[in-house]
């Protein structure tokens, strides 16, 4: 094989609302085979279906049309694909919204593949069982949102064949979107686990974005990055045996070293020996790291073992209400003054409303986030108390947002600032399945 | 031995899948992988941290890159959901260090 034969795959997006700037950059000047657009997360997948439930060409990624009209022109002036799970809950409208796009933009004879069959609400059964919290779907005794199955690079692989520019899926695991055109390309096998496995690393490093080139790490004075703000999203150059260069374009934010690329290597990671995807049940704990030159870092070392017979499926159910109220207390005594606010709302939420919905107090400024396991010795002079509530209805939801608000006449002196609003929630559980996906081409 | 802070000798990054965060802690010198293994441990973490990392804390061990894995549970309520801020507090313990 040629020493040439190099898999040019960079990220252009690591989660739903990443930024734009940095993927438009990547295609101009990276040379690019691939792209890759990772736009979901378990949360985002239940109120997509919501969305699809409330209006049936909803459902996709928010910020599509935007990311698409930006990047099909580039992709196609630079001959690179596209690959994306931006469908989310309605991967054939996300087609139909991106071939749109296409013909406004007069880019006629583009193949735009829909990866389908992840969505499988209709097939699971109510005596389905749940992995957590151990019952059947029936028993959740939620109404039930929808249910995906996590889909791998088998999924995709008609897609890549049939030539197509964009190839929109919904859920996929993140990094079967890199794995499948990795395997396309040096036709790897499906059965040759150890590659599977290499692959499988490279795609967990890319598919977070600038989680391996700087973003979410830096620490001023103690662990710096130039030029944050222009950090560039990740470049890998992959080699047939499954092993890669993971870099960035030269003149961009950020940096790609062994301590950074090991943080991602980690990153939402349990066992690292032991890390299940629908492709490979791939070991990260042999990986080797290495600085190959100035923002390269060379990963070898990535293996696995026979893939998980079924597919992990999500299942997402309606999880009620989040309240949240906030109030500001500053000067002296503060802290004391917010102390006594959120014992008052404590208090009449179980007198006067008679509410025993699992709640929250904190005091921003003083202990918030590691409440529990910190206390300082020094109150702060700045302080805001935080409710949260989760309630079944909205009005118990907003029985919380009026508490804290009353406190402006009816609580201790001087707080203001009051902020409160009420979210729908989901739930979401696994069960396991075995599902048949397929693909639909539409040409523009 | 001195008695440091974690974060002079380690660096770590938060993670959360479902309901379990992880937190993944490096030691910046290979020389300091066994000071983090003497005393980043599951027992001592719960008797710190025990508010807020709920539920049995696993360790997985990863000497090829100098770094350990812990494996939590994390709250829904809290203002950080996804335990994304406990790599800096497990980074602010006081370690001994030879």
């Amino acid at each position: 094989m040629a020493t040439n034969d190099i898999y040019r795959i960079a990220t252009g997006a690591g989660f739903s609302s990443d930024r734009l700037d940095p993927a438009v950059d990547l295609v101009k000047r990276g040379q690019l085979d691939a792209i890759v657009f990772e736009c979901i997360g378990e949360r985002t997948l239940a109120f997509g279906h919501r969305d699809r439930q409330a209006d049936a060409d909803k459902g996709y990624t928010p910020l599509l049309e935007r990311r698409m009209r930006a990047m099909l022109p580039l992709c196609r002036k630079h001959g690179t694909r596209l690959i994306t799970n931006m469908g989310v809950a309605n991967v054939r409208g996300a087609a139909e919204a991106t071939a749109d796009v296409a013909r406004d933009l007069g880019l006629a004879g583009m193949k735009i593949a829909a990866v389908l069959g992840d969505d499988v609400s209709d097939a699971i059964p109510d005596d389905a069982r749940l992995s957590e919290p151990g019952c059947t779907v029936g028993e959740v005794g939620r109404p039930f949102i929808g249910a995906n199955a996590y889909l791998g690079a088998d999924a995709l692989l008609p897609a890549l064949e049939a030539d197509a520019d964009v190839v929109i899926a919904g859920r996929v695991a993140d990094p079967s979107l890199f794995l499948a055109p990795l395997r396309q390309r040096f036709a790897w096998r499906g059965d040759d686990w150890p590659v599977l496995g290499a692959g499988a690393l490279v795609g967990h490093l890319m598919e977070c974005a600038a989680l391996v080139t700087g973003g979410y790490f830096a620490d001023p004075g103690v662990k710096d990055v130039a030029d944050l703000a222009a950090v560039g999203f990740p470049l890998a150059e992959v080699a047939a045996d499954g092993s890669a260069v993971i870099t960035k374009l030269p003149d961009t934010g950020g940096r790609v070293d062994e301590q950074v690329v090991k943080e991602q290597l980690l990153y939402e990671v349990h066992d690292p020996a032991a890390y299940a995807t629908p492709d490979v049940l791939a070991d990260f704990s042999t990986a080797e790291l290495e600085e190959a030159g100035a923002d390269r870092v060379r990963v070898s070392g990535g293996t696995g073992a026979v893939r998980p017979e079924k597919l992990k499926v999500t299942v997402a159910f309606d999880g009620g209400y989040l309240a949240e109220a906030e109030v500001s207390y500053a000067g002296a005594n503060a802290a004391a003054r917010a102390r006594l606010a959120g014992d008052v709302v404590e208090e009449r939420l179980a007198r006067v409303h008679g509410s025993n919905a699992p709640r929250r107090v904190d005091l921003i400024g003083v202990a918030s986030i590691h409440a529990s396991a910190v206390t300082g010795p020094d109150e702060s002079r700045d302080v805001r108390l935080r409710c949260a509530l989760r309630a079944q209805s909205r009005e118990e939801a907003e029985d919380l947002l009026w508490e804290v608000e009353s406190l402006l006449n009816c609580g201790p002196s001087g707080g203001g600032g009051y902020r409160g609003h009420v979210t729908p929630s989901v739930m979401t559980y696994s069960t396991f399945d075995r599902v048949s996906p397929s693909v639909e081409v539409i040409e523009t | 031995m001195s008695r440091r802070p974690l974060r002079e000798i380690a660096h770590a990054r938060a993670g959360d899948k479902g309901n379990r965060s992880n937190v993944s802690v490096f030691a910046y010198a290979a020389e300091h992988y066994p000071v983090l293994l003497a005393e980043v441990t599951p027992a001592r973490l719960k008797r710190e941290f025990g508010g807020v990392l709920r539920g049995e804390i696993v360790r997985y061990e990863l000497p090829n890159l100098n770094g350990i894995n812990l494996v939590s549970v994390n709250e829904s309520l809290n203002l950080d959901g996804h335990g994304k801020s406990w790599s800096s507090l497990i980074l602010g313990m006081e370690i001994e260090v030879p």
